[in-house]
């Protein structure tokens, strides 16, 4: 279980720039949960993966995870336990190593680098079903560099790295922000069936209001820091598209935007 | 004549590719650019001529040679890392400082060894039998070069050195393994230049002497090397990029020995590498420009 408590924020302190975003901000994400959080630009979105992966420091409050304060670690400590999956897909996978090299990087995460051999052949036909999975043709590609694929299919190795060896907690950018409609859609898909399968505690920040209630099992809408809805279950269920889009739009023009 | 000449460009080519196979790590693997080389090279010659003056087993020198570099390479790693100081400018300063430490090291600011010392040239003739006699230096460079490069290539492939490749490649995705980047970046570092000092001191057995200005220009040449290297061998898919280094150091020393031979005057020499490196590059460029993405697979480490 992940939990955020009275977490506070402000950007720029003590400049004409200052703007507090977080005041007394508490989150909670309960065990195999899927949340959803959409809002405008600058509601906070990103800034809490930012603040749970240890990549920005807070002014005040701590970040749980099953129980133990990770507030004082460091970004590489966090990611043994949390995973992040980012909007640009390059930043998944490492270009100029081959898809067999990268997933075996990834298969050996939060374990020693030592001197054993680095590729996993053991696990290559274990790889090769799950790159059959994506329905790209990966699988026969084993050998072909990352950087040598299209976004969607490097977003789609991405992900099955980064959940590869289970994590507690699974972070996800806006991760089909870059990708054309049918990749988004079908990076997504793969999204869901991974973190149903394998039970992943999941924190999905998009801007595809449709991506957000159609998939995940609780939806968080935020605005200036605050989380102005928070919808799971029956409640979610009930809402349609059409009316969050109703609320954004509201928070929107509240904004002038 | 023109067998001396070969055999000597072969056994300068082999001994600054070992060099040059540091450089490839860091500057390549890493996208580090590495200064302290040109203070690893003659700190390597520094330790080894100090040990084998003093006797010590010329094999032997070259181990704590090339413990010497690691430890320079882990210093500019630590300037880098720890203390956030630019990658160009730590190597300046390993590089600065280690001036002053070879100085001290040797005790003066040049020195030779006298044709009585030991060393593994000369150890190796009296076992080697007579007719490779000619040989016998190249084939002691050539085994030590060679065993550089398998230890390179073995290591590229074991788990660390995956994480040494992705962090030059995508440090974020290091974070994201739960490792340090920095780490990484530090060994890295440590063994460039410890493979640099490893060349200084096989450098030191073969030319028998001590010159603290003997690193100037080292990390040129061995850029050089590299991107003739990479550049000309991209093509030979079954061969190593390492193999490629190797024989870049050995096109580039050719090159400088064909244009003393045709009587270029040595000052101009540096005229010219900056010239061939300048053609090397943008033919480099001009050819990665019409590759980019085309051709995914790699048959290489």
């Amino acid at each position: 279980m992940l939990r955020l408590d009275n977490i506070n924020k402000t950007f720029n302190a003590g400049t004409i720039d200052e703007n507090i975003l977080f005041r007394n901000f508490s989150l909670e994400a309960a065990d195999g949960e899927f949340i959803g959080i959409i809002g405008s630009n600058g509601s906070g979105k990103t800034t809490i993966l930012n603040i749970i992966s240890g990549d920005m420091p807070v002014d005040g409050g701590s970040v749980t995870l099953d129980g133990r304060d990770i507030s004082k670690l460091k970004n590489f400590r966090r990611a043994s336990e949390i995973s992040r999956v980012f909007q640009n897909p390059a930043l998944g996978t490492c270009p100029s190593m081959t898809i067999w090299e990268n997933l075996s990087l990834a298969d050996n995460k939060a374990k020693a680098y030592g001197l054993s051999f680095g590729l996993n052949r053991k696990r290559k036909d274990f790889y090769r079903e799950q790159l059959s999975l994506l329905g790209m043709g990966l699988e026969n590609r084993l050998e072909t560099l990352a950087g040598a694929l299209s976004g969607g299919q490097r977003q789609a190795l991405a992900l099955i790295m980064a959940t590869l060896v289970k994590p507690k907690l699974l972070l996800l950018d806006e991760h089909t922000a870059a990708l054309d409609p049918k990749s988004s859609d079908t990076v997504m898909q793969l999204t869901d069936r991974i973190v149903k399968e394998k039970g992943i505690t999941t924190i999905m920040v998009t801007h595809n209001l449709r991506h957000a209630v159609e998939y995940g099992t609780r939806t968080i809408m935020m605005h200036s820091g605050n989380a102005i809805l928070d919808l799971s279950g029956k409640e979610k269920e009930k809402e349609s598209i059409d009316d969050f889009l109703k609320i954004f739009n509201e928070i929107s023009i509240e904004c002038g935007n | 004549m023109a067998a001396d000449l070969i055999i000597g460009i072969l056994e300068q080519g082999m001994i600054y590719g070992i060099m040059a196979l540091g450089v490839y790590i860091t500057y390549t693997i890493l996208d580090f650019p590495d200064l302290s080389v040109d203070g690893t090279f003659p700190l390597g010659i520094a330790v080894c001529f100090v040990l084998v003056n003093k006797g010590v087993n010329p094999w032997l020198a070259l181990i704590p040679a090339l413990l010497a570099g690691a430890l320079a390479g882990i210093f500019t790693g630590l300037l880098h890392v720890k203390l956030k100081i630019r990658d160009l400018l730590s190597g300046i300063l390993t590089m600065t400082a280690l001036y002053s430490i070879n100085y001290t090291i040797v005790g003066k600011a040049s020195d030779f060894l006298s044709m009585e010392t030991n060393t593994i040239f000369s150890s190796a003739a009296k076992i080697l039998p007579e007719a490779f006699t000619p040989y016998s230096k190249l084939i002691v460079i050539l085994f030590i070069a060679l065993a550089a490069k398998f230890a390179l290539d073995w290591y590229m492939r074991t788990k660390s050195g995956f994480l040494l490749r992705s962090a030059g490649d995508n440090e974020g995705l290091v974070v994201t393994l739960g490792k340090d980047p920095g780490k990484s970046k530090i060994i890295g570092l440590a063994i460039a230049n410890g493979l640099t000092s490893l060349a200084g001191a096989v450098y030191c057995q073969y030319g028998r002497a001590f010159n603290v200005g003997s690193g100037t220009g080292t990390v040129v040449m061995g850029l050089a090397a590299v991107i003739i290297g990479t550049t000309v061998f991209k093509k030979i898919s079954f061969l190593r990029i390492t193999t490629g280094v190797l024989a870049g150091m050995t096109i580039y020393k050719a090159c400088i020995s064909i244009a003393l031979q045709i009587g270029l005057p040595s000052p101009d020499t540096n005229l010219m590498i900056t010239i061939l490196f300048i053609i090397t590059l943008v033919a480099n460029q001009l050819l990665t420009k019409n590759k980019k993405g085309k051709s995914g697979v790699r048959g290489d480490a």
